[in-house]
């Protein structure tokens, strides 16, 4: 009776605990699914509907995508019961000012899905849409939507149109951009021999024949360029807006165009496609609203990566000094409370300290040992990947010091014994069996270290992270890493996106997009870890007997 | 008692006879002077002389606690490691003081190899187990490594069950197996004197007949100290065996003489079991 008793008072917790997770659980997942949602629902092809709006003058005509829908307000900000206003998007912000409209819904005389309707993605200006009519080659019109084969046709000469505009991009981006890197360095040796009073005449002239052999390849590139330019922008594509006007421009300033009230679903699958593999892949444009992300993936990375490789033998030194070498008394009490107390200090407090000690001491100081000759410009003095990284990595370094401690004291006093009476020393016994076997912890601070550190934004705004760096700190230019630049990180570009945006409605999908992506590079990276870790746990599986 | 025991060997009948250590017969290898230990203020060996003959097997026995398996670890100076230890005295191998300050612990390990209770080979493969200790000498070459790892398992009885794979994690060895391998590890850097702490107490009977046949041709060639619970044990391997009891060295002698005829009261109620 009485066992009875006490296992219903136990079901009580059970059932507690089982709601806690359930909770948890929940909240997690339903996280996640509101972020995929509204991050993926963004790539997805909207239908375009044409209306026609009653106002003042009469009736005007509207194109555009359904972005949002509510309870309409009245002038005094209160509800009116059962009106609604939508919100479309109509794009054409060149002649309208604006991507977003307002309409109530008691003004809309009619609707309808015409299937010429076409959404054009542009460089500039963000969508357009309207109705295709033809394109001009250099202001005649070669291409009518009358011909039989238009589309085709139009696909060709956008084909084309782009892979100009791409190699024009390529060489304006790499070849100029190489170029202009070593006239930068030309600059600085120049300087540099000045500064040491070495400039001779014959350094000179060689400075001089250098520079002017760049001189040559860049104005040989410039005609290049110009050339590229010319046939890029021969075709024009002409647009009826839905008012009936005439929109016209260069063929190559469309990313994409399509026509998505007369696709099916798998046509509809492969835009969505397609503009997934943009965002993944390709810088973003329009002050980050459009485009993709491509530079903030790869900062995160970077960051995270540089990151781990300063904090694992940090943490790894110290935890092994605490832990085998210095005696256990009151001081190293202390030192652990410390290490402890620091994985609670604020992350913002690490960004100040990293701006004032590693920007302006450390790189102040090795700018004025190193890069002399940069005056006044900052090399190392200014906010950059390198900084951004030591940052991080002071501020996950409690955790890799906490686990790897754990770690080493769980290796067995047997094997340690074993290695010394073999006639090992201490720091052999260390180096060959102890930290091996405690690999496995190590990178489960890692881990956790990792799990911080691609989640954190404040810190990073004060060393180096930047809303749009012009080039990846990875590139073709000795000595190809270039931890003094300034670099993008995902979990900024989405605070950018989302509150510094001039165009906020058309960021929205954006930031959900890249939450979504945040989230998956730090589930990734993670996941990386902890495969590593199991390998190591297989290999070094403790001596359990 | 097994035929071992009955076997008495000519020299041993003398010293039988004179009721006398006589170890001076042979060799002596390991020459333990007035040793006192003291965990802080704790004495845990008091006055301890006795010498261990060359190329012959010395069990200690005695009750938990006695101080055999600390005494055993003050021949390769394990105790080191033991924060607090205070040693006075001398333990003298072939004539050298092992705790004078000039001593090379490392260099004197690799001389006084030892085998501990548990089995402990290191998370790696058999062959880097056995080849650990020639690494830490700087002995790389392949060639000798793969010679001395042949010989060192050869002659810890384990390489027929393991030349196949060699390359292998020695964790997913058996027990038996791994303490065999932890002894191979031990000879591959030819000691002159092996340690051996309860080398068979965590192993099944099988396992341990094997090790013991194994010391048995192990002294042929090396000094074998061994600590060990088993009465029958002690009996079945030593030449001779030393009774520890709370500290003290109680008695020491051949083996036949300490289990058949001991010299004292206590050793004799040990080995009849009547405490312990």
């Amino acid at each position: 009776m009485r066992s009875e008793g006490r296992q219903q008072k136990g079901d009580v917790w059970v059932w507690l605990n089982a709601a806690g997770v359930t909770l948890s659980l929940l909240m997690v997942v339903g996280l996640v699914a509101h972020i995929a949602w509204k991050g993926l629902v963004h790539f997805w092809p909207q239908p375009i509907e044409h209306l026609v709006v009653r106002n003042q003058t009469g009736a005007k005509h509207l194109l555009g995508e359904l972005a949002d829908k509510q309870e309409r307000h009245d002038a005094q900000g209160a509800v009116v019961e059962g009106e609604f206003q939508r919100l479309y998007k109509i794009g054409n912000r060149r002649m309208n000012g604006q991507d977003f409209v307002w309409v109530n819904e008691r003004d809309i005389q009619s609707t309808e899905y015409p299937d010429g309707a076409t959404v054009l993605e542009r460089l500039e200006w963000g969508n357009a849409y309207g109705f295709l009519e033809g394109v001009e080659e250099n202001g005649k019109p070669v291409l009518s939507r009358e011909a039989p084969d238009f589309l085709e046709r139009l696909q060709e000469r956008h084909n084309k149109a782009r892979a100009l505009f791409a190699s024009i991009h390529e060489i304006e981006k790499n070849d100029i951009g190489s170029i202009n890197y070593s006239m930068e360095q030309l600059r600085l040796e120049k300087r540099r021999l000045e500064l040491d009073g070495e400039l001779t005449r014959e350094a000179e002239e060689d400075l001089k024949a250098r520079q002017e052999a760049l001189q040559q390849a860049f104005a040989k590139l410039q005609e290049r360029l110009k050339a590229l330019r010319q046939q890029a922008s021969r075709d024009t594509l002409v647009l009826r807006l839905v008012d009936g006007s005439i929109s016209k421009f260069p063929l190559y300033h469309v990313v994409r165009y399509y026509q998505p009230n007369g696709m099916g679903s798998w046509q509809k699958l492969g835009v969505f496609l397609d503009r997934i593999w943009e965002f993944l892949s390709a810088e973003p444009r329009e002050a980050n609203t459009e485009g993709g992300v491509f530079p903030a993936i790869f900062g995160t990375v970077l960051m995270v990566l540089l990151m781990s490789v300063m904090v694992t033998p940090f943490g790894v030194i110290a935890a092994v000094y605490l832990r085998e070498y210095a005696t256990q008394g009151w001081l190293t009490r202390t030192v652990r409370i410390a290490v402890n107390n620091l994985a609670g200090v604020p992350s913002i407090v690490y960004g100040v300290f990293g701006l004032g000690f590693f920007v302006y001491f450390l790189g102040g100081n090795i700018d004025a040992l190193f890069f002399p000759e940069a005056k006044p410009a900052p090399v190392f003095g200014t906010p950059g990947l390198l900084w951004a990284s030591l940052t991080l990595a002071l501020l996950t370094l409690p955790v890799v010091i906490v686990s790897t401690e754990e770690g080493l004291t769980r290796v067995p006093k047997a094997v340690r014994e074993g290695s010394l009476a073999l006639g090992a020393t201490k720091a052999e016994t260390l180096w060959k069996t102890v930290l091996p076997m405690a690999s496995p912890s190590i990178m489960t601070g890692l881990i956790l270290a990792i799990a911080r550190a691609a989640g954190e934004v404040a810190p990073l705004m004060l060393v180096g992270v930047v809303k749009l760096a012009p080039s990846l700190p990875l590139d073709g230019n000795p000595p190809f890493l270039h931890l003094d630049r300034q670099f993008m990180h995902l979990g900024f570009h989405i605070y950018d996106v989302g509150f510094q945006s001039p165009n906020v409605e058309a960021a929205r999908p954006l930031v959900y997009a890249t939450s979504l992506l945040l989230v998956m590079v730090i589930v990734l990276l993670n996941l990386l870890a902890i495969r590593i870790r199991n390998r190591l746990r297989e290999r070094y599986k403790a001596l359990e007997h | 008692m097994t035929e071992n025991f009955h076997e008495i060997k000519p020299e041993q009948v003398e010293a039988l006879l004179n009721k006398e250590v006589d170890v001076q017969a042979h060799q002596v290898a390991i020459d333990v002077d007035r040793l006192n230990l003291f965990y802080g203020s704790k004495q845990a060996l008091h006055d301890i002389s006795f010498q261990i003959p060359e190329k012959k097997v010395t069990a200690f026995i005695g009750p938990s606690g006695c101080g055999k398996s600390t005494l055993l670890r003050c021949m390769n100076r394990m105790n080191d490691l033991v924060d607090g230890v205070r040693i006075e005295g001398e333990i003298r191998i072939h004539g050298q003081n092992i705790y004078d300050s000039g001593i090379d612990v490392t260099a004197l390990r690799r001389r006084v190899g030892m085998v501990f209770q548990k089995p402990n080979p290191f998370p790696k493969s058999i062959y880097e187990n056995v080849a650990y200790g020639l690494r830490l000498q700087g002995i790389n070459k392949r060639r000798t490594l793969d010679d001395i790892v042949e010989w060192a398992l050869k002659g810890a009885a384990l390489w027929d069950e393991v030349k196949d794979r060699l390359h292998d994690s020695a964790l997913g060895l058996s027990g038996g197996q791994q303490q065999r391998l932890v002894i191979a590890r031990a000879i591959a850097v030819q000691p002159e004197v092996l340690l051996l702490d309860e080398p068979a107490s965590a192993l099944d009977p099988i396992s341990t007949l094997k090790i013991e046949e194994l010391i048995h041709e192990l002294k042929d060639d090396y000094t074998i100290v061994i600590v060990t619970h088993n009465m029958q044990q002690a009996a079945r391997v030593s030449d001779y065996t030393a009774f520890l009891y709370m500290g003290n060295l109680v008695e020491y002698g051949p083996t036949n003489q300490i289990f058949t005829n001991p010299g004292k009261k206590k050793t004799e109620d040990y080995i009849t079991g009547r405490y312990g």
